[in-house]
């Protein structure tokens, strides 16, 4: 297993390098630059703020100092916002994000797995199509409708939750958390209902039934260990997805998080911005994407023998 | 069970009621203010926008200060100025009283070292500008020379402020006003750092040491910014709020939701499409006309449209009455000018007809038989759902009424400039927001070799006569001047301006104190907080 995880994390590097370097040269083609504003700034602040962001170099000089920069963790200054660092940025908004993504994968498996587990267990009763029903609403509902409605039924009809914010008033979190947490719960529902069927119909099912163990005992100690891979496969891009799509959310309930940042950074044209945060995050999908991998080697005994 | 135990134990942790910001904040004065975006930072030198600016005006004080029922300027951190006959001499007199916020001294000295950092080329400030009315600014900005004493800005003592202007420039101390020729704490910049650092960590909360009424408690990046009131500022007695939240909202469906649900007490903004029942419905809904105004630049290096007679047939062709009554519908008023009327009491004496029958003469006299002959013109806009809607009923306005089809190009906000910077449009939509209170602020934009011309427009009798107009000291004499250039621009349209915009926002009646203006410049040293 360790073995493995050595050679995937060293595998990872290439994989950043590339992105790195690929989104580097990218940015520096799309039209418009960072110093570009409504009122247009003279050729000569012009030639100034280039050369106070090394934006007048060659670009081959630019991307080395750039690259020698993150070799040591220094993603470089903002462009956006002066005198701010983006490492400086990403530290203030990764606990925040990290901190939504919990809770939302948190009520995601919650909903998710109970549901999806009664699905499969009262197969073809009202017990399972009505969360199943429910669970395609979630998947096919955006976060951008769910959100907004859950305000305007929460926190502005009924007056009992704080409409944005994230904790700076009691009760804040909650509604982001479950916006963003329904979309995945859908997803988990539909998938471990998927993986507890296929498993409920196994072999090893019946003898444990046979030898007279409580149905609680079967589902749980037998029957999900193997019927939730499928769930657990998901949860790692789904923990990256969660971190990089927390955008939309973020923005309906104002939330101070790293995904604010992502997009906007892309609109401004603040290419360490940029850079810094596509690092990030691709970093972040394949650590959560290497973690869900070994989780699932370690639920699934087959899967390990073979390797 | 256990997972609804977990579940329960997460909702109590978050949830219970309270009472909401608004109601909260009358006892403690706690103004919660929207405020937009996050500003780029509070480095009056480097920033540009808005959001900065409404944050800054309580920070920080220039030798005057916005009128708050609008109009002429009135004291800031200058008690009082003179003028000398021949308009070119200012001496401002500092208050005996004017203190930073860490209790040290305003003194004549800190403006001439301000001043001397925002014209220091490699600080890379985008209003240098606002100085070059000054003798020596613009040489000692581009380099021309490095000696800043050949600059017109003298401290003749610790209170005393001697400035001299190039021409008579009667708009000199409206401009004043804008937080580009605000004073910076010069021991604190320089202890974070040098006089070119962008937003250096001067600006950090703990750091940061201003003129203004109020000071930086804290910073929550994306969060909030909190000020509290300054001790130590030479009008504190006026002050009674004693602290503003100021909160980047950049999504005003979500700031309209803060205000229903009493999170704030001022929005930045009003979601448009809300905009109509909101006016006849909201009472906290306010408009009121603002320095700004919404037009469409015309590429006049454009085969088409290098022809007045096309640019006048599109003009003409345009119903703007309709625009502001059926597509906008948030109280604008439809544009007669380039200036936006009542600009400190100036009126442009110009109009801009709607008259579909002399704009299709136009174009026959311009060759055009027919319109279907005009091919490949584009309205270039920036994604926003408002321009989409105004360029679609141009569009159709000149398709109806001149037989032209024109093609809508959505851009992003980046794309959008660099294709206007570059002259790589034939129509572009655009908006312009007075810096200060004069009909300058406009008029001279469309002067040559001006970076917000864009037009390829070049007149030289507009530029005389705006010139003529800037050394002109009587203020009726420098108006008629200026209309006369403002006839000039109205009649070879290298901009065809739809409206005048307004601004609205919705506003908490508590909020005391807050007048409508035009520049939108709202002093929270005069707000308090008060139930009816």
């Amino acid at each position: 297993m360790l073995a493995i995880f050595l050679k995937r994390l060293l595998l990872a590097i290439p994989v950043l390098l590339a992105v790195a370097s690929l989104t580097f040269f990218l940015i520096k083609l799309a039209p418009g630059g960072p110093f570009d504003a409504d009122r247009a700034v003279s050729p000569q602040v012009l030639k100034n703020l280039e050369a106070a962001y090394n934006l007048d170099s060659s670009q081959w000089e630019q991307y080395v100092d750039y690259m020698s920069g993150i070799v040591v963790g220094d993603f470089g200054p903002s462009f956006r916002y002066p005198g701010r660092s983006v490492s400086e940025m990403i530290a203030t908004g990764l606990p925040i994000t990290f901190e939504l993504a919990f809770y939302a994968i948190l009520i995601a498996l919650l909903i998710g797995v109970s549901s999806g587990v009664l699905a499969a267990l009262k197969r073809n009763t009202y017990l399972d199509f009505i969360p199943m029903a429910i669970a395609m609403i979630g998947i096919c509902v955006p976060t951008f409708l769910m959100g907004p409605l859950l305000v305007l039924i929460f926190g502005i009809n009924l007056e009992i939750l704080p409409v944005s914010g994230w904790g700076q008033l009691s009760g804040d979190k909650i509604l982001p958390s479950v916006t963003l947490g329904f979309a995945y719960a859908a997803y988990i529902a539909r998938l471990s209902r998927g993986g507890m069927l296929e498993i409920l119909n196994q072999d090893f099912i019946r003898t444990a039934r046979a030898k007279g163990l409580t149905e609680t005992k079967v589902v749980v100690k037998h029957a999900m260990q193997g019927g939730l891979i499928p769930v657990v496969s998901f949860l790692g891009p789904a923990v990256a997805g969660l971190l990089a799509g927390s955008f939309v959310v973020e923005t309906i309930f104002q939330i101070p998080g790293l995904g604010r940042f992502y997009v906007e950074a892309a609109f401004n044209r603040d290419y360490t911005m940029i850079l810094g945060t596509t690092i990030f995050f691709s970093a972040m999908i394949v650590f959560f994407n290497l973690l869900s991998d070994l989780a699932a080697l370690w639920l699934n005994p087959r899967s390990r023998d073979t390797r | 069970m256990k997972y609804s135990s977990i579940i329960a134990a997460f909702f109590l942790f978050s949830c219970s009621s309270s009472i909401s910001p608004v109601d909260d904040a009358i006892d403690k004065q706690i103004y919660h203010v929207g405020n937009g975006s996050e500003p780029q930072g509070l480095d009056p030198h480097v920033v540009t926008g808005v959001p900065e600016h409404n944050i800054l005006i309580a920070l920080s004080e220039g030798l005057t200060a916005s009128n708050p029922k609008g109009g002429e300027n009135v004291s800031g951190a200058a008690k009082s100025w003179k003028i000398s006959e021949d308009g070119l001499v200012y001496k401002f007199f500092l208050h005996e009283n004017g203190k930073w916020s860490n209790g040290d001294s305003v003194t004549a000295d800190d403006f001439v070292w301000s001043w001397k950092r925002i014209l220091t080329a490699s600080l890379g400030s985008q209003y240098p500008d606002m100085l070059y009315y000054v003798v020596g600014a613009e040489d000692y900005h581009k380099g021309i020379t490095d000696d800043f004493s050949k600059v017109g800005i003298k401290a003749l003592d610790d209170l005393t402020l001697e400035v001299t202007l190039k021409n008579p420039t009667p708009f000199f101390i409206g401009l004043l006003s804008h937080y580009s020729t605000w004073p910076v704490h010069k021991e604190t910049v320089l202890k974070h750092g040098s006089i070119d650092d962008r937003n250096g960590l001067w600006t950090r909360p703990g750091n940061f040491v201003g003129n203004g009424a109020f000071k930086l408690k804290e910073w929550e990046l994306n969060n909030k910014i909190i000020l509290e009131r300054n001790p130590h500022y030479w009008d504190a007695n006026t002050v009674k709020l004693n602290e503003i939240h100021y909160y980047p909202v950049s999504n005003i469906m979500t700031e309209d939701r803060m205000f229903r649900s009493g999170q704030i007490h001022l929005t930045y903004d009003t979601p448009s499409q809300k905009c109509p029942s909101y006016l006849e419905s909201n009472p906290n809904m306010r408009t009121s006309p603002y320095m700004g105004q919404y037009f469409y630049r015309i590429n006049t290096k454009n085969s088409i449209l290098q022809d007045v007679r096309v640019r006048k047939a599109l003009s003409l062709s345009i119903d703007r009455k309709t625009i502001v009554e059926k597509v906008t519908q948030c109280g604008e008023k439809a544009a007669i000018s380039i200036t936006p009327p009542g600009a400190n009491g100036y009126f442009p004496q110009t109009s801009l007809d709607f008259d579909p029958q002399k704009a299709k003469q136009l174009l026959i006299e311009a060759g055009y038989e027919n319109g279907e002959d005009i091919k490949g013109l584009e309205i270039l806009f920036n994604t926003n759902e408002n321009h989409r809607k105004i360029a679609l009923a141009v569009q159709q306005m000149w398709k109806q009424n001149l037989g032209i089809s024109v093609e809508l190009v959505n851009q992003d906000w980046k794309v959008y400039l660099a294709r206007e910077m570059i002259g790589d449009y034939s129509i572009s939509r655009a908006g312009w927001i007075g810096d200060y209170e004069d009909p300058n602020t406009f008029l001279d934009l469309f002067r040559p070799n001006r970076g917000n011309n864009k037009t390829g427009w070049v007149n030289k009798e507009y530029d005389r006569l705006i010139d003529l107009a800037n050394k002109t000291m009587d203020q009726d004499k420098r108006y008629k001047l200026l209309n006369a250039a403002e006839e000039i621009i109205m009649d070879e349209l290298p901009i065809l301006p739809i409206y005048n915009y307004v601004k609205d926002y919705q506003i908490s009646s508590d909020v005391k104190g807050f007048y409508p203006n035009y520049l939108d410049h709202h002093h929270p040293k005069y707000i308090y907080l008060e139930r009816d």
